[in-house]
């Protein structure tokens, strides 16, 4: 697929077009943070940030979404609620939140389940992801089988490259649509080149050293290793490793009544919390933050592997800059690493 | 800060040696520059990694309730205040607690610390008496560590711990000029349209991580009333009207309890002020039962007491 060239100069023409004919989100400076919102045409953007505060996954899984209403007295009028039919474009984002789209298509467009909810939203976005150039500190994605530019779960990949962007299409959706815009040109040798060296040096930014292939043979048999007592320790049992990152997907379901109607509701669950895994009967075989952290990593590193072929973690970081205590993921992985394998 | 750190290791392999604890809870270096993360030292060599620097700002009294055994805490004045919480409430036996104060100067919110960064990461720090410098790629920049400082620490009337068995350093001199309650008395002057409209607003921001509610060491419920599922008593999702039932019912939980150590609004990702429910309440309290939370561990609860010759009609 052919490579193309966007001007930064003629980037505000080309989102005033965009915006016209799509619903378009992209990073908007919220004084201290970045959120992905909705723009309108005469609104400027900046990919200055490393990442948004939150992730790209709740333009297509909310936080709290309704699944459909109902009504006593009225059994027929029990239905789906409509789902958006505006098409939409989500630009900048970075590839380890598109890494997480991924994931989130291994989970709801999967072989035995596909999820209604999540695919019309899925099917209707273009995802522009643009490359890091300055990966931050707190950035592993090398780590997790990703990179400052990979194109995992984007449609095109914009490349910075200084005066302009590189577009590369990545799958048939991003083709078509870099086709339909006339401001992008066709990508010459040198900016291809200047692309590569973009590349090398990001990617020679990102230090960590944790190898997933080697986690994954000690979480195969650390189930009941006395490292999960000494890594939970200083765990608050909070939501927020879980709730900011760009692949957790675990959700509750529950319907809010009033009366004679009511609506089903799904939400963002969380394995730190307790009541994720308690039982009606009142046992929880998950009973303390030891058994939930553990199995936080397990899931991320273990089981999704083992069902999946790949980690669920795409290195973004958000977990360790924004912990209330500082467990750093990437310390507990390490941890793990170093662990001498039983045999 | 050295220094500190220093006097902390000492006192702590002091307390190893002597046979007088089993863990010591206190802080270690971070993976962050300015952010210390909580450390559980089991032994004289564990305890060599103990430090004191300006980011110790969570609470550690929140892992003391949970905790068996004979424990050594790492107190700042906030952190002690709270251990006087714990005692009060008989979350541990005073004998069982070897508190290890360390008088504070404030400890730096992140969120100040980021704000003042804008787009630039911080990749190392220096501290020095009143001032942090601040370097990154390209930068370096001297700030005042007061403009760092989270509302509460700035009119902290408690920085040195009020009880501990071990004091590190010397005694720093309490603030008397600052008012605790000025942001109070702002909110209060508002029309209630306007108070509800401030409240709805920060709330909004919440996306129910309760990382407020178990950063707080008064949060120690076994199954907190939010949790509860049968009866259900609250929604769980991000809607308005759960978010701040949730709040609320937290902040009444806290009523007479609450040390304004500010472990929620430091926990809180979303930014939510949560200081300004909580030290409103503070305040009620302050002008009913003429009580301060955290002083004295042998004067009651207000909310958990009461006296025959009360002035109320109703408790007659």
């Amino acid at each position: 697929m052919e490579e193309k060239i966007i001007s930064k100069e003629e980037l505000p023409e080309l989102l005033a077009n965009i915006t016209r004919r799509y619903q378009v989100f992209a990073p908007v400076n919220k004084g201290d943070s970045f959120a992905f919102e909705e723009i309108n045409p005469e609104d400027k953007i900046s990919f200055t940030c490393a990442n948004t505060k939150k992730s790209v996954k709740e333009l297509f899984f909310p936080q709290r979404e309704r699944l459909f209403a109902f009504n006593l007295h009225k059994k027929d009028e029990s239905k789906v609620s409509a789902l958006s039919d505006r098409k939409r474009v989500i630009i900048g984002v970075r590839p380890c939140d598109a890494k997480g789209i991924s994931i989130f298509d291994d989970v709801f467009n999967g072989k035995d389940f596909q999820d209604p909810y999540y695919l019309q939203k899925r099917e209707d976005t273009v995802v522009i992801a643009i490359g890091c150039n300055a990966p931050e500190r707190t950035c592993f994605c090398t780590s997790t089988g990703g990179s400052p530019f990979s194109t995992n779960g984007s449609d095109v990949l914009l490349v910075d490259l200084g005066d302009s962007f590189l577009a590369q299409p990545v799958t048939e959706k991003g083709e078509a649509f870099l086709e339909q815009e006339s401001v992008t040109r066709k990508a010459d040798q040198s900016q291809i080149q200047l692309k590569e060296k973009v590349i090398e040096k990001a990617l020679s930014s990102v230090k960590s050293q944790i190898k997933p292939e080697k986690i994954k043979e000690k979480l195969d048999k650390n189930f009941d290793d006395p490292l999960w007592t000494k890594v939970h320790e200083k765990c608050l049992g909070c939501g927020v490793c879980t709730f900011f990152c760009p692949t957790c997907h675990c959700f509750d379901i529950f319907d809010e009544t009033g009366g004679q109607t009511g609506e089903r509701i799904r939400i963002w669950d969380s394995c730190m919390f307790p009541l994720f895994t308690l039982h009606a009967s009142g046992v929880n075989p998950r009973p303390t933050g030891k058994e939930r952290l553990r199995q936080r990593v397990m899931h991320k590193f273990k089981y999704f592997v083992d069902n999946n072929g790949k980690v669920a973690c795409s290195g973004c970081g958000r977990c360790i800059k924004y912990c209330p205590v500082n467990l750093d993921i990437r310390e507990v992985l390490e941890q793990i690493q170093d662990q001498p394998l039983e045999r | 800060m050295e220094n500190l750190s220093k006097a902390i290791k000492e006192a702590a392999r002091k307390l190893f040696a002597e046979g007088k604890v089993d863990l010591i809870i206190g802080f270690e270096e971070g993976s962050l520059p300015l952010r210390a993360t909580p450390c559980f030292a089991r032994n004289a060599q564990e305890a060599e990694k103990l430090i004191w620097n300006s980011g110790c700002n969570n609470n550690l009294a929140v892992y003391v309730p949970q905790k068996k055994g004979r424990i050594g805490i790492v107190a700042k004045g906030c952190d002690s205040r709270s251990l006087v919480g714990h005692l009060k409430e008989k979350q541990i036996e005073r004998e069982n607690l070897v508190i290890i104060g360390v008088p504070c100067q404030g400890m730096v919110d992140r969120k100040l610390l980021e704000k003042k960064l804008g787009n630039k990461e911080l990749l190392s720090i220096e501290e020095r008496p009143e001032e942090i410098v601040l370097k990154g790629d390209g930068f370096e920049e001297t700030v005042k560590k007061i403009e760092l400082l989270p509302d509460n620490c700035k009119t902290c009337k408690h920085k040195t711990p009020v009880i501990y068995d071990i004091l590190i350093g010397e005694k720093v001199e309490e603030e008397k000029e600052a008012d605790e309650f000025e942001k109070i008395k702002e909110f209060e002057a508002k029309t209630s349209d306007e108070r509800w409209d401030y409240f709805s607003d920060e709330i909004k921001k919440c996306i129910r991580c309760y990382a407020c509610r178990n950063a707080c060491p008064l949060c120690y419920c076994k199954e907190c009333c939010v949790d509860s599922s049968q009866p259900q008593w609250f929604g769980k999702s991000i809607e308005l009207s759960d978010s701040q039932v949730f709040h609320l019912m937290r902040a009444f939980h806290t009523t007479g309890r609450c040390v304004d150590c500010g472990a929620c609004v430091r926990a809180c990702p979303m930014e939510v002020d949560l200081r300004f429910l909580n030290k409103k309440i503070e305040k009620e309290v302050r002008g009913l039962f003429s009580f301060e939370a955290g002083i004295n561990p042998d004067e009651p609860p207000p909310l958990a007491t009461f006296k025959p010759d009360d002035p109320e009609e109703f408790i007659k």
